[in-house]
Parts: C-alpha cells; structure tokens; sequence
C-alpha cells in the first residue's frame, strides 16, 4: 500500500514522515520517530499506558492510525519536561510522592495528567481518580500516584504566574 | 497488532464523502472516531479496503438547537456532549449517558454517530435514542433521508443504513421543561460495556406519570424498546406494585446471551432492577 506523506508537531518539533495508513500513532512515535516513552502496554485501548496529547486531548495512540494525526500538535512524555531539563510539576509529583512503581504506566498517567491539570486545575480526590479512570496502574499504586496528581495541582497552583508567562 | 493494509481518504464534504463511499464500494468504510472500528480491525474481524475518515467535514460537528428538536452532528464527540451546556439544561440524559461509556480518553475521540450508528447492541447511545424518540439523518449519494431510532436498528450490526450511506445527524425531540431522566448502567468496571442498561425519559404531572418511554441497553440483539413497561407505569404514581409489574414486563422481552458478564438470567433481572432504580431517579428529578 502506498505510504502517505504527514506533517505534524511532535512535542513542540515540526515533523515530515512518510507513513502506511495502517500504521498505529505508537507504532509511529515509537519506531519512526524513536519516541519510546508512551508504552504499549494492553493494545487494546483499555490500560492507557500510550497515552498521548493530541490537539488538547488526551488520546490512546494505539487506537489512533498515525495518519489521523496528520497536522497535528502531540505532546509525548519526552515533551513534558522543560528544554532544560527541569522536571515538570507532574513529573516531580510522581517522584516526590513515589508515584510509581515498576514505572511502565507512568508515562500514560503524567500524560493524561498534564491534560486533566489543564481542565481542571484543583482536582478533588474523586476528580481525579475519574480522570486517570482510563489508565490502569498493574502494581495497583494508585494511591501514590493520586497524591502525585495531587502535589503537582498544588504546585502549579503557586507557581500560576510563572506557568502564564510560558 | 498491526491491522489488514487499506487506503485511507479524507474527504472535506458530507457530498464529497458520500461519493467517495459509492466509487469505492462495498469494502470502503466511514470512520468516525474509530474506537469500535479500529480495535476490530487490529484483531482482523475487519478488513476494510479504504477508510472513509469523517474528521475533516466540518458540517458533522455541533450541537444546535432547531425549533422544537436538537440537532447532533454525527462527528461530535462524547466529550463534547458532556461539556454541553444546551445539552445539560435541555436534554440532561446525555451528558449522564456519555458519562458512563468508556474512560475519558475514549470520550475525547468516541462519537456519538459512531455509538449510534454502527448497530452493536453494546453500545450506550441507542436504547437513549430510542427512549428520546430521536431520528437519524442519513446522507448517501443519492441524497438525504431521515429514519426514526426506533426503526434504525434491525439485529446484531444490523440497521436500516445502507453501504454507501452516512448518519449526519441526530435529531433529538427537546424533551418537556420538568421531564424526569435517567440512565442506569450495570458495569464490573470502570470502562466496560453494560452488563444490562436501562434509559428512562417521563414526565410527571398532579404526581402521576403523564408519558413514559423506558430502553433497555444489551439485553437482546438490538437496543430494545420497552413499550409495556412504560404503558404499564403511565398514569400510575409509580407505586411498588406497579414497579414491580413494569419490572416483569421488561424483563420479559430480553434475551440476552451468556457472555463473561453474567448468564442470561442474571442479565434479564439487572434489567428489571435497573429499570426500577431509573424510574424512581427520573420520577425524584420530575418536576
């Protein structure tokens, strides 16, 4: 099958692939793209662990056709993070709280995080619970990984002038 | 997973999709937020030759107000429903219903065309549709046509559209100021489809039940109407025997299949519980 020509914005990068209908948006990030942090974990658009954000959506890219995305904005794990280096709220949530365990669901769930952060600012415990309903955690941490959620609401809560100026 | 190899279009119309659709005939398929077709596709239960992507048609998106109905855009997804506030005031059953389907990242790209359209009984949207009065509205190249929800679904993937055709739209009659409202799905988990569900739309006046439409949701091989039951409770007070009755009428038209969810009896009285648990919610929201 002919491969189909796609431009789209990978963490803040403009990018140009020539790509075959079939192929999945991870199957894209992961192997065209060398982007190796969102996960394949279930590949069947139930444990989350690909999540993406795809236009201000948090999306399972395992249930998305790469040319799908075609002129899209995507943010991946590997574009959360600062160009500095400096760790985003979420991400030192999950360290500071011991948000993960064996680690293979975090990049899905600080995805979908830095989305629900976004609508919701100042989350309740249940808001938030909700709002990872679709990220299944195997080592069952989700304790941990709500206060994580919830360590880096508060965060950015105080740091709302400096996030603004972005 | 890695599905079967098909070309993929993307048209900017409705008329230009629908042409598409017939040039490329009967292996072609529409796609509209993917979340049924694409997981079949990677199990290889389906192989389409072409995917039909229905993203790009900006006519397919929106939720307005028409006169007296409202009018869904097929491509509108279910997180947009919930966010709706014309939806919440106007047509509360929705966003509640929308709610319950799958987690929010299926929400944010899961259409309601899509729930309603493709014709799995597992799906949410159409025992409301049914229990809303709604109709489809259908594109195909030869032009447009309406049908009623209540005659769109014919068996299991099997409804009144034919290949070449498209929903467009969904036309929801507004529901009276006051009517009472619920949706009561049985899941084992967040995400899951129903183990049963139960749509109840009524209204309520001088304290007896004035209309009433009652849907049952994956008791059968299509979304079932449940004309006895809401007959049986329309122009009571909702009393426990009545309830009872109503149960027994709606449990009485499923047949449900034996599946990891439960048997088929256990199913057929989730039904009859949740029909009780609806109309006493809607009856409480009635005003």
């Amino acid at each position: 099958m002919a491969k189909t020509r796609i431009s789209l914005t990978v963490n803040g990068r403009e990018v140009e692939e020539l790509v075959e209908p079939r192929m999945l948006l991870i199957h894209f990030l992961r192997e065209q793209l060398n982007l190796t942090g969102p996960h394949i974990g279930c590949e069947t658009s139930h444990c989350g662990a690909c999540t993406v954000d795809l236009d201000g959506k948090s999306v399972k890219s395992c249930t998305v056709f790469a040319v799908q995305a075609n002129g899209a904005d995507i943010v991946t794990i590997e574009g959360i993070a600062a160009a500095d280096g400096t760790l985003h709220a979420l991400q030192e949530g999950f360290r500071e709280m011991h948000g993960l365990q064996c680690g293979f669901c975090t990049p899905g769930m600080i995805t979908r995080g830095y989305r629900l952060l976004q609508e919701n600012p100042n989350p309740s415990e249940e808001e938030i619970r909700v709002g990872i309903s679709g990220n299944l955690c195997r080592c069952t941490g989700y304790q941990n990984i709500v206060k994580a959620i919830q360590y880096a609401a508060a965060k950015l809560a105080g740091a709302t002038v400096q996030e603004a100026a972005e | 997973m890695i599905p079967s190899a098909f070309a993929y279009h993307r048209p900017k119309s409705v008329n230009e999709a629908v042409a598409l659709l017939a040039e490329l005939g009967e292996d072609a398929r529409p796609l509209a937020g993917g979340h049924s077709l694409i997981p079949i596709m990677k199990l290889r239960l389906a192989a389409p030759s072409d995917l039909v992507d229905l993203a790009g048609i900006a006519d397919l998106k929106g939720i307005r107000e028409d006169g007296s109905d409202i009018v869904i855009g097929a491509m509108t997804t279910q997180h947009e429903l919930i966010g709706s506030d014309l939806l919440a005031g106007k047509v509360p059953i929705l966003r509640e219903t929308a709610l319950l389907i799958a987690d929010p990242q299926v929400r944010y790209v899961g259409t309601i065309g899509g729930n309603a359209a493709n014709g799995d009984p597992i799906n949410d949207m159409p025992a409301v549709m049914l229990a809303l009065d709604a109709t489809y509205e259908l594109a195909g190249k030869g032009g447009t046509r309406k049908v009623a929800a209540r005659r769109y679904y014919r068996g299991t993937y099997d409804t009144a559209i034919e290949p070449g055709e498209i929903l467009t739209a969904i036309r929801v009659p507004t529901p009276p100021s006051g009517h009472g409202h619920a949706y009561e799905k049985l899941k084992r988990k967040v995400g899951d489809y129903a183990t049963a569900a139960a749509a109840v739309v009524l209204t309520i006046s001088g304290g007896t039940v004035a209309s009433c439409a009652i849907a049952l949701t994956n008791v059968g091989e299509t979304p079932l109407l449940a004309e006895e039951a809401a007959a049986i409770v329309t122009g009571s007070r909702l009393e426990a025997e009545t309830v009872k009755k109503a149960m027994a009428a709606a449990e009485a038209i499923t047949a449900p299949a034996s599946d990891r969810r439960g048997t088929p009896q256990y199913r057929t009285k989730v039904a009859g519980v949740l029909v009780a648990r609806a109309l006493d919610r809607a009856k409480a929201r009635a005003a």
